[in-house]
């Protein structure tokens, strides 16, 4: 009874849920009360609303013939039409076809490479030795996009350093392996590798740095090897840490990198390299089509929100890990 | 201390490593330093060889930096690159310090409800259409702004950051309170400097991520090439292959060569603009660490 008088006269406001005990919750006394958090949540609810609510109402762009000059009030609505376009049209397969296949190549490749390097790495012992090795991994992931990109361009145009090295391999002559289309892939894979690497090894050597030094000892001692070791105690710990990375990694497999895409293709390698975010950035900013175009990113963003979901309700059943 | 017999495999093992860590460091490094050799190096011979460089080719000359000191460009890029990273670094740092402090208020009854309301986005967006009309509805266009709002806020970082605050304990805003503290001499000056390492983290990642960004530039400054930040300088004189900028009357003796310059002020402007983010990243690498390691636990 003591202790229920009390509160009230507690100092201002820091009663959970911004009531007080046994009181219905008032807003206007809450308000008063918490004036300053109201206000400071205004801008972050006013910015919210307008560039990400406010694109949401714009989606019904997707279902208009939309002309800016006649804003989404005044242009015709056409149903489905865009979507039953899109689908018929002649790069809807070709779109989705090389969306999901660097998607998932990315996944395959770029997934568990910097897990390998982690397990290696962590096989080094000399600390210094080790530390140097790190530093100089993460370097390929701090240098900007478009500079990558204008290496790789340099690297593989005809003459450059790699061309010549595959044109050795092939037996062929050095040519501008991103003007070949059978060359976007690996050139786009592998130079993820290479700016990957390192830096997504980070989370891993974390993981590894964590294990119980005892538990090796004691393997040493019923003579395990340094395979066995790996086998039985480094790699079951770092396990989870692995499943959590492929749960994310898992959900956002359609998300691939549209801005490295867009510094490296060609219309010569459209064939290869073109996914749908890049058709949506040429098809809506660059020829107008904005109905057509918000219709294409809609569908890519409903595929990519259902890949999400369906990884977190999966992840959620089998490893009681998820992200929401 | 027990002594471990090393056997053969092991022994083969550890060179091969070492081998595989020391070819990594080369693969990582050497690129760069190609660039950096070839921009000094004679321009002909640069043409003519094939393979990497190990030393500068020819006499060694700084034409191509000339040429690269005279493109307005570059130095335009320059500048308004370092004002998007102030100017980002301090709005979405205040942002996120306030999106933070309000959602992890625990009197704040509606904290739970704004956070779904956050993290809803994060689910799903409009794409880039509609917040192209969006932004072009606000007049933003081929505006400063339009670099700096659109980007203004990300959930993930007000994750973080609630994260981190609601590690502090409620009795010492209690406490400031008593003293009189108001509420944003509470967030800056005591919640604040309490999770400053996390505040670091958040601003270090919205510099570098500024510094290379230029997708945001491509979309909303359509008209306006004074307003670009330096990424999209890069972008035009790497991969839309044109300096002819670089080509100004100014340059003088140089002019006539400057189409021999022409892949030199290339490999230059990397250097120019690679430069500084590899200066620091060495510095600043370990709270990227940390940062990775926030993020991913949290989700």
């Amino acid at each position: 009874m003591k202790q229920e008088t009390a509160q009230p006269k507690k100092v201002i406001g820091y009663i959970e849920n911004g009531g007080i005990k046994a009181v219905p919750h008032n807003l206007a006394v809450d308000f008063r009360r918490n004036k300053a958090i109201y206000f400071m949540c205004i801008p972050i609810i006013v910015w919210y609303i307008i560039f990400c609510y406010w694109p949401m109402a714009g989606i019904v762009m997707a279902f208009q013939r939309f002309a800016p000059a006649k804003g989404i009030w005044g242009s015709p609505w056409i149903g489905f039409d865009n979507f039953t376009n899109f689908f018929t049209g002649p790069y809807f397969v070709r779109l989705l076809r090389n969306t999901a296949v660097l998607g998932i190549l990315d996944l395959l490749v770029n997934f568990p490479a910097p897990i390998l390097f982690a397990l290696l790495l962590n096989e080094v012992k000399a600390a210094k030795f080790k530390k140097v090795v790190q530093t100089i991994s993460y370097m390929p992931y701090f240098i900007s996009m478009v500079v990558i990109c204008g290496l790789i361009v340099d690297f593989t145009k005809s003459g450059g350093v790699i061309s010549n090295v595959v044109a050795s391999i092939t037996g062929g002559e050095s040519q501008n392996l991103l003007g070949n289309p059978n060359y976007f892939r690996p050139i786009f894979i592998l130079s993820g590798t290479w700016q990957g690497v390192g830096y997504g090894s980070i989370i891993y050597l974390a993981a590894l740095s964590g294990v119980d030094q005892e538990l090796y000892e004691a393997a040493v001692v019923d003579g395990a090897g340094r395979w066995k070791q790996t086998i039985h105690i480094t790699i079951p710990s770092i396990l989870p840490t692995v499943i959590i990375m492929l749960i994310m990694r898992m959900g956002s497999v359609l998300q691939v990198a549209s801005d490295k895409v867009l510094l490296l293709y060609s219309p010569a390698t459209y064939e290869k390299a073109d996914v749908i975010s890049t058709y949506v950035y040429r098809v809506g900013l660059q020829n107008y089509d904005y109905g057509y175009s918000t219709a294409v990113g809609l569908f890519n963003s409903i595929v990519g929100t259902a890949l999400l979901l369906t990884t977190n309700a999966i992840s959620k059943k089998y490893s009681e890990t998820s992200l929401f | 201390m027990m002594v471990v017999k090393k056997t053969v495999g092991g022994r083969i093992f550890t060179v091969f490593n070492t081998l595989f860590m020391l070819f990594m460091c080369v693969i990582c490094f050497v690129p760069i330093l190609h660039v950096f050799w070839a921009s000094i190096s004679d321009p002909a011979l640069v043409e003519t060889s094939s393979g990497i460089l190990l030393r500068p080719l020819g006499d060694l000359s700084l034409n191509a930096y000339k040429i690269i000191l005279r493109y307005k460009g570059i130095w335009t890029g320059y500048k308004n690159t370092i004002f998007y990273v102030i100017a980002q670094c301090l709005i979405t740092g205040i942002l996120t310090v306030i999106a933070g402090y309000v959602l992890s208020r625990k009197r704040f009854r509606y904290r739970n409800s704004i956070m779904m309301f956050l993290a809803f986005t994060m689910l799903f967006n409009g794409g880039m259409i509609p917040t192209y009309m969006v932004v072009k509805n606000l007049h933003l266009l081929d505006t400063y702004w339009a670099c700096l709002i659109p980007g203004a806020m990300s959930v993930f970082y007000i994750i973080i950051m609630r994260t981190a605050i609601q590690g502090i304990p409620d009795s010492l805003e209690e406490s400031a309170r008593l003293d009189g503290a108001g509420e944003f001499t509470v967030m800056f000056r005591v919640i604040l400097p309490l999770c400053k390492a996390t505040f670091a983290v958040i601003i270090l990642f919205i510099a570098v991520g500024k510094w290379n960004s230029w997708f945001d530039a491509l979309l909303y400054l359509p008209q306006d090439k004074s307003k670009y930040p330096l990424q999209m300088y890069m972008r035009e004189i790497l991969i839309n292959n044109d300096t002819s900028a670089t080509q100004n009357p100014s340059v003088g003796e140089l002019m006539d060569n400057a189409q021999l310059y022409k892949t030199l002020v290339k490999y230059g402007s990397i250097i120019v603009s690679t430069v500084p983010i590899l200066c620091v990243y060495p510095f600043v690498q370990k709270y990227f660490v940390t940062g990775v390691m926030v993020g991913s636990v949290k989700g």
